[in-house]
This record gives structure tokens, C-alpha cells and sequence, in this order.
């Protein structure tokens, strides 16, 4: 099949019938994209010949992956993780990479192509893992934490891998090959202004990010265009890939950088909820395109060493990462996750075999093989994790119960807040007093720029759009308070939330008598008019000082309050009964009379008859 | 001269004819303070320091109030609850009350005689205030007997004024009797 349009149709076609397929029996989406990429590929259907090119193009969903990832993890956190990141990912690089050395010296392979082999096949697939732990939602669990400390530490080892493997060719006397397009445009130039370029470009990156990318959000979102914001996100990940190819540095590290930088920023979940369907799509025909791969003619020619060595492979990155999760403490069954979860051979090694075979160092027949163990790695462990979840796990678990339920804290909060001008700003400070600390959304930049200055962490962004509450967390908080003033806002806000999060408690505050019926309409259950209850005070006060008892009014405020409100409940239903006879005026007219009548007040200030001895008195003196 | 203070706490001042006499009677009197509770706390947030300095500063403390469902209104046993700390007013260094006077100062619709084994409240007003004599006792305080005015609801308009006066006295004498006792109080209780 030839053409944009008609692969795209295929592609998708495949995506839209085997991942709801997978997720309906529990294997998660990554599998769902495996098989749908088997099925159009070569050995079945046919419709996708050339896996590799589409993996290469659709290798960008992992860059953006982890600018998103980037985005959610502060310097200070990163900080925090370098012990993990050093520790456990170097230890599992290094340990996996002279394992895999011995066994290929031990099954006479030469020393450079063991190496080469070596270094590939210790990276895991940062695509599989983090699509799988997000999607599970464990990315906070320490299970997440330690594996994404050990992608992290891969990716990084990505660059002095690509290093090593000219070397080999050098110190083995390899035919040298030309043309070796990994690094960049910059090959060209002597050895340490390399090096000051690749330093250069991770400054300006780091700057860009400082310094750089706000004002040109703030400058955009100003438009309030959306999609020129969407535009601008692209640029940053786009352009800084760019850069990154160009100094020949690993162009998901340089985002990932991008990504903590801003992940400090106002505009973090508006980026997030903007790139994150680019990301979806391009991960997912990733995954197609490594299904794809498989050669299957191949293995079924041999079947027997390359099932035997992919299934080596697995066991001995899982009895490593296994040695490192008993090292750091975890309990079997999140050891066995961890671990499982890490065990397929990463995407990256299709980059470093390509390379190791432009040099020369793995001849084409070598290459295949390679190619066809990771591809079948990616797709096993996958069907691995599903089988040990549903199976292994919930028996393990059901002894570790109480142990497990501490592990998995999550650092989105509790409470949305949405729309912090005067209104939000004093509930947001009422419930930070009381150490309730809420996501806060506000949708404008001016704003949001004064209070980060002011030390509150307000995000930037609209909240009427699905994916921003997607991003804020909308699915794991229990409260979402709107502060807004705009009524239209607010319905739209509360129609999303009813129809996406139905779990989710709504607070509305809202304009008037009107906006309230509408909310009530809905089936809004906490609705709260902006005057009422300032205006409620105010005529307290001026009771006081007329020389009402401060008790009394206090109690008299309260009542009206409460009169009000259920008088506002029973007028909404007259609303609706009367909806087609009176026009909006005349009913505004007549609910304003009937509250203004007095006759309801009146008799509720009259009715208070708490505390009255009148009555004790007169009967008295009967007697 | 002693230093008084009078806790007053009544949720409905603007309807009691009998309470109004009598705060009205000790009102402007020297070292007398009157704390009305019901209009400093309408919410019933009492701050608890301030209160306790007060406290601290006085000699004699009266509680006064109507005698509601034979103890005092809410916001008073809330004073009580908030302002008598643990380690403040009593316990280990719960010594800042000590040796100063307390009593009630109260009214009630039923006459004297409804209170006391005969009559329909069955019991003395003695016995039923014994929940604030008990406090007062833990505070390391000396309880007084307490003021009672009694039949509020018949009372005329002559007879609640000579209380009121009597009241003014009773508190005088608490300022500046040189002992207080129960007997040398005797002839100022109504």
C-alpha cells in the first residue's frame, strides 16, 4: 500500500479494532498496538512492508514521551533521584552489559560484536515500560520510581554507547565505514569542539527552557488561539530535537531536559493536555511498526535458538533487575513487576544495530537475528506483565495486603481548583491555611505569572477542556471547585465533569438566583450564589448596629440563609412547571415579588420564639 | 477592694426584664466588670486567652445566668469547657485560680419553693448548681452560695427593682467585705 492516506486508513483501521480488543481483555494498550502491527505487517496481511522507516519516524513519540515525563518531575526531585538513577540504572547497565559480554565470548562470537551486543541488549524499551506503568497508574509507586530511575540512567548511557562503538572498529581493525549519520553534522569537526557544541547545545536548551519558552507561551496564550498554543508546544520539542540530531546527542534526553525545566512552569498541563494525543499517536505507531518488524520468516526457520535466546535474555534482565529490587527492598510481588517489566531489549537497539552494521562490526545475518530477539522481547514481556498481574500477583498479594497499600501515594491532589482571581484566591488561601493544598487553574497569563511570583502553584490553562482536567487529575481527585464568574463557563465545566467524572464532587460558585436554577437543573448539589452570603453578613452588621444582640443576629443570619435556600429550591421547581406560560421577565418579576412579598421573612423573624418565656409567663399566672 | 468579675451569659438579653434589672443595677460599679458573653461570642469562637487573662485578673468570679434546664445556657458550659485548661486552671500547674471566689448568680421562672424536697423541682438550688461547685472545687476556688432571684415570671415591677438593688449591694459587699463567707454574706442574699 502506497501513499499517506491510504496507509494512514490502515494504520489507524488496525489500531481502532485490536486496542480496544486488548484493553477489553486486560492486556493494556501496548500489546493491542504489538499485535495490530503484526497483523498489517509482512508475514500476515501485508499491508506494511517497511516496518523500520515507520519506526524511525514514529521514534518521536518516545522523544515526546519524555519531554511529557520531563514535565512532571521538578530539578528538585530529579536531584533527588540521582543516587537511584546512578546506583540502580548504572548497576543494572553494567552488570547486564558484561553477563550478555560473556555469554557472546562464551559462545565464540568476537569480542567487538559481544560488546556491541552487550550495550544493546542491556537497555529496556522506555516506550513499553512507561506507557505500561502509566496506564496502570503506578508512575508514583516506588515500583515506577525505580524503573523509570533505570530508563533514565539507559538513556543517558545512550551517548557514551554510541561513543564506544567507532572505537571498537578502530582498536579490531574493522574495515572503516563512512557515512555514519548518528552523529550528526558535527563529525566533521575536531574532537573537543565536538564537545563544546554538545555542551553549547545542552546550555542553549537549558536557557531556552529558563529564559526562553515562557514569555513565547505567555506571548501566545495572550491570543487565546489554542491551537497556535499547540503549535508552540510542538516547536519546543520539535526544534530542540532538532538540535539535539544535530550535535548527534540523544534527542529524548535534550527534551527530557526541556521537560523539567518547564515542569515548574504555568503552562506544564496545558503543554501536557496539548502533546499528549501527538504522543499517543506516534507511540502507538511505533508499537505498530515494531510488531511489524518481526520477521517471522526467520523464526520460523529457527525457531529453536531464537525463542531460546529471546527467552534467555528475559531471564537473566529479570534475575539482575530482581538482585537490584531485593537490594532496594521491595517486596517479591513489586520486585517481580519491576523487574518483568523491565526485562524486553529497548527500541534503542534497532538504532545501535543499524549503526554496529554500518560500521561493519555485525554482519547483515547477525543483524537480523538481533532484530528479531528485541522485537520478540518488546512483544513477550508485555504478555508477560499481563499474564503475572492477573495471575501470580493477586495470590502473592493476597498475603502482602496490608504491606501494599502504603506504596502507591500520589502527589496530585485532592482538590481542583479552577479559577483563582479574588474569589479563588481567598477560598485557595482559606483551605492552604488548613493544609489542604489544591491543583489551581487559571486561564490567565497575566494572573497566573503574578501569583507563581507570589509562591502559589497555579497552572495556566482552560479548564473546559477534557484534557486539562485529564492532566490536573481530575480522575483521581474527589472535589473540583469552580470559582469562575462566568456562568457559560461554568455549565460547560459542570457538563464535562458530570459526563467524564462521575465520581467527582462539583462546587460551583455561581452569579445569581437564574445561574443557581440552571446549576440545580443539572443536578449541581453544592451551588453557591457569590452575593448571598457577604450580603447576608452585611445586614447582620447594620442589625448590630441598630442594637440587635450580636447572638440573636447571628442566629437571624443563619435562618434567612437557610430560608433563602430552600426557598431557591422550591421556586426552581415552580420554574420549570411554569416554563412555558410566562415569559423570563415576568418570572424573574413575580419570584422577585414573592421573595420581596415579606411574608415568608416576616414570619420567620416572628416564628423565632426560641429562648420566649411569654408563654411560660402566661402560664404562670393562670395558676 | 476586690477586683469582680460577672460572666453574664444570656442568649436572649432583649426579652429578660429580670436580667436586664440586674445587670442594669451593677453596671458602672468600680472593679466591676461585666463580660457579656452572648454579645462578645455571638458565633461561640471564644478566645480562650483573653479570656483567661481576665480571668487572672480577677478576685471574684460570678457566673450569672438564667437557670435554664436546672444549669446555665450553652455558650457558658462552652467557656467553661474552653477557658478552665487542663494545666491552667487546674491539674499540674493548674494554679493561676486559686484561692479567688466564685459563685452563680442566677434567675429562675419557679419560685423559691419550688426548689427543695417539697416542691416540683424536688431539689435545692444548692444541689443542683453541685456540677459548678465541683468545678469551682478543682479549681482550687472557694465556691459562694449562689444569688438567686427567684419567680421571675410573677415578679412586679417594685419587687424586681428592690432585687436589682439588693444585687448592687451583694456585689458591693463582695468587693469590699474584708472575709467572705458564706455567714457574713448571709444577710445580703435575697
Amino acid at each position: 500500500m502506497e501513499g499517506f492516506l491510504p496507509q494512514a486508513i490502515v494504520f489507524i483501521i488496525a489500531a481502532v479494532v485490536f486496542v480496544p480488543i486488548a484493553k477489553r481483555l486486560g492486556m493494556g494498550s501496548v500489546l493491542g498496538y504489538l499485535i495490530a502491527g503484526i497483523v498489517i505487517g509482512p508475514y500476515l496481511l501485508g499491508f506494511l512492508n517497511k516496518g523500520e522507516d515507520v519506526m524511525h519516524q514514529a521514534e518521536f513519540g518516545v522523544v515526546m514521551m519524555l519531554f511529557l515525563i520531563g514535565l512532571e518531575l521538578e530539578p528538585k526531585n530529579l536531584w533527588r533521584m540521582k543516587n537511584l538513577i546512578l546506583q540502580v540504572g548504572l548497576t543494572q547497565v553494567l552488570v547486564t552489559t558484561l553477563l550478555l559480554f560473556g555469554i557472546g565470548i562464551g559462545l565464540g562470537f568476537s569480542w567487538q560484536i559481544s560488546i556491541a551486543v552487550g550495550l544493546s541488549m542491556s537497555l529496556s524499551s522506555t516506550a513499553i515500560v512507561l506507557q505500561s506503568l502509566k496506564e496502570k497508574n503506578q508512575m508514583e509507586s516506588q515500583v515506577g520510581k525505580l524503573s523509570f530511575g533505570v530508563l533514565l540512567m539507559q538513556d543517558i548511557a545512550v551517548i557514551p554507547i554510541l561513543a564506544i562503538l567507532p572505537l571498537l572498529v578502530v582498536a579490531g581493525n574493522l574495515p572503516e565505514s563512512a557515512g555514519i549519520e548518528s552523529h550528526g553534522l558535527i563529525e566533521n569537526f575536531p574532537g573537543y569542539i565536538q564537545t563544546l557544541l554538545i555542551f553549547g547545545a545542552i546550555g542553549l536548551v537549558v536557557l531556552l527552557g529558563r529564559f526562553g519558552f515562557g514569555p513565547l507561551l505567555n506571548w501566545v496564550s495572550k491570543t487565546h488561539l489554542r491551537e497556535l498554543f499547540t503549535a508552540s508546544a510542538l516547536l519546543i520539542v520539535v526544534g530542540i530535537t532538532f538540535l539535539m540530531e544535530l550535535v548527534g546527542l540523544s534527542p529524548a534526553l535534550g527534551t527530557f531536559l526541556a521537560g523539567v525545566i518547564l515542569a515548574n512552569s504555568p503552562y506544564k498541563h496545558a503543554l501536557e493536555s496539548d502533546l499528549d494525543p501527538f504522543k499517543g499517536l506516534l507511540l502507538g505507531l511505533f508499537f505498530m511498526a515494531v510488531g511489524a518488524t518481526i520477521n517471522f520468516t526467520l523464526i520460523a526457520e529457527n525457531t529453536s535458538t531464537i525463542l531460546g535466546a529471546t527467552v534467555l535474555i528475559i531471564l537473566l534482565k529479570t534475575g539482575i533487575i530482581l538482585g537490584i529490587g531485593k537490594y532496594k527492598k521491595l517486596s517479591i510481588p513489586e520486585n517481580l513487576s519491576f523487574a518483568v517489566g523491565l526485562s524486553q531489549v529497548g527500541e534503542f537497539s534497532f538504532v545501535t544495530y543499524a549503526f554496529a552494521l554500518q560500521l561493519g562490526i555485525l554482519s547483515q545475518g547477525n543483524s537480523d537475528y538481533l532484530m528479531a530477539i528485541t522485537a520478540l522481547s518488546m512483544t513477550m514481556t508485555p504478555i508477560l506483565m499481563v499474564l503475572m498481574d492477573k495471575f501470580l500477583l493477586p495470590i502473592l498479594n493476597k498475603r502482602k495486603a496490608i504491606e501494599r497499600e502504603m506504596d502507591e501515594i500520589d502527589i496530585k491532589h485532592k482538590v481542583i481548583l479552577v479559577g483563582f482571581s479574588h474569589f479563588g484566591s481567598t477560598l485557595g488561601r482559606f483551605l492552604r491555611a488548613n493544609g489542604v493544598e489544591a491543583t489551581v487553574l487559571d486561564f490567565d497569563p497575566d494572573q497566573v505569572d503574578f501569583l507563581r511570583k507570589m509562591g502559589f502553584k497555579v497552572y495556566y490553562g482552560d479548564a473546559t477542556r477534557l484534557d486539562l482536567l485529564h492532566a490536573a487529575g481530575a480522575e483521581e481527585a474527589t472535589i473540583l471547585i469552580s470559582a469562575i464568574h462566568d456562568p457559560e463557563t461554568n455549565m460547560k465545566l459542570v457538563e464535562i465533569c458530570k459526563e467524564n467524572f462521575p465520581k467527582l464532587e462539583i462546587m460551583i460558585r455561581s452569579k445569581n438566583r437564574t445561574d443557581a436554577y440552571e446549576l440545580m437543573e443539572k443536578g449541581v448539589k453544592h451551588i453557591y450564589r457569590e452575593h448571598l452570603d457577604t450580603s447576608i453578613r452585611m445586614g447582620q452588621d447594620v442589625l448590630k448596629l441598630l442594637g440587635f444582640r450580636s447572638h440573636t443576629v447571628h442566629r437571624l443570619g443563619l435562618n434567612f440563609r437557610e430560608y433563602d435556600e430552600s426557598a431557591l429550591a422550591i421556586l426552581s421547581k415552580y420554574k420549570n412547571d411554569e416554563k412555558k406560560y410566562i415569559s423570563a421577565v415576568k418570572l424573574q418579576i413575580e419570584q422577585q415579588e414573592a421573595l420581596l412579598s415579606g411574608e415568608l421573612s416576616r414570619k420567620f423573624s416572628l416564628n423565632d420564639h426560641a429562648w420566649d418565656s411569654e408563654s411560660l409567663k402566661e402560664a404562670a399566672n393562670k395558676n | 477592694m476586690r477586683k469582680i468579675l460577672v460572666l453574664f451569659a444570656h442568649p436572649k438579653f432583649e426579652h429578660s426584664a429580670a436580667n436586664q434589672a440586674l445587670i442594669h443595677a451593677i453596671t458602672g460599679l468600680e472593679n466591676v466588670e461585666i463580660r457579656d458573653l452572648y454579645e462578645l461570642y455571638p458565633e461561640f469562637n471564644i478566645s480562650i486567652q483573653k479570656e483567661q487573662e481576665v480571668l487572672f485578673e480577677a478576685e471574684v468570679v460570678i457566673w450569672q445566668h438564667p437557670f435554664y434546664w436546672y444549669s446555665c445556657p450553652p455558650l457558658l458550659k462552652q467557656w467553661i469547657d474552653l477557658v478552665l485548661e487542663f494545666g491552667w486552671a487546674y491539674g499540674p500547674g493548674g494554679v493561676y485560680l486559686k484561692n479567688k471566689y466564685i459563685l452563680n448568680a442566677i434567675t429562675s421562672g419557679g419560685t423559691k419553693e419550688t426548689y427543695g424536697l417539697e416542691g416540683r423541682n424536688r431539689f435545692t438550688i444548692k444541689e443542683l448548681l453541685q456540677p459548678f461547685e465541683q468545678t469551682a472545687k478543682l479549681c482550687l476556688m472557694n465556691y459562694l452560695p449562689a444569688f438567686h432571684l427567684a419567680g421571675t415570671h410573677r415578679i412586679s415591677q417594685e419587687n424586681l427593682a428592690v432585687s436589682a438593688a439588693k444585687y448592687r449591694e451583694f456585689l458591693i459587699q463582695l468587693r469590699d467585705s474584708d472575709v467572705l463567707t458564706e455567714e457574713s454574706l448571709a444577710e445580703y442574699y435575697l
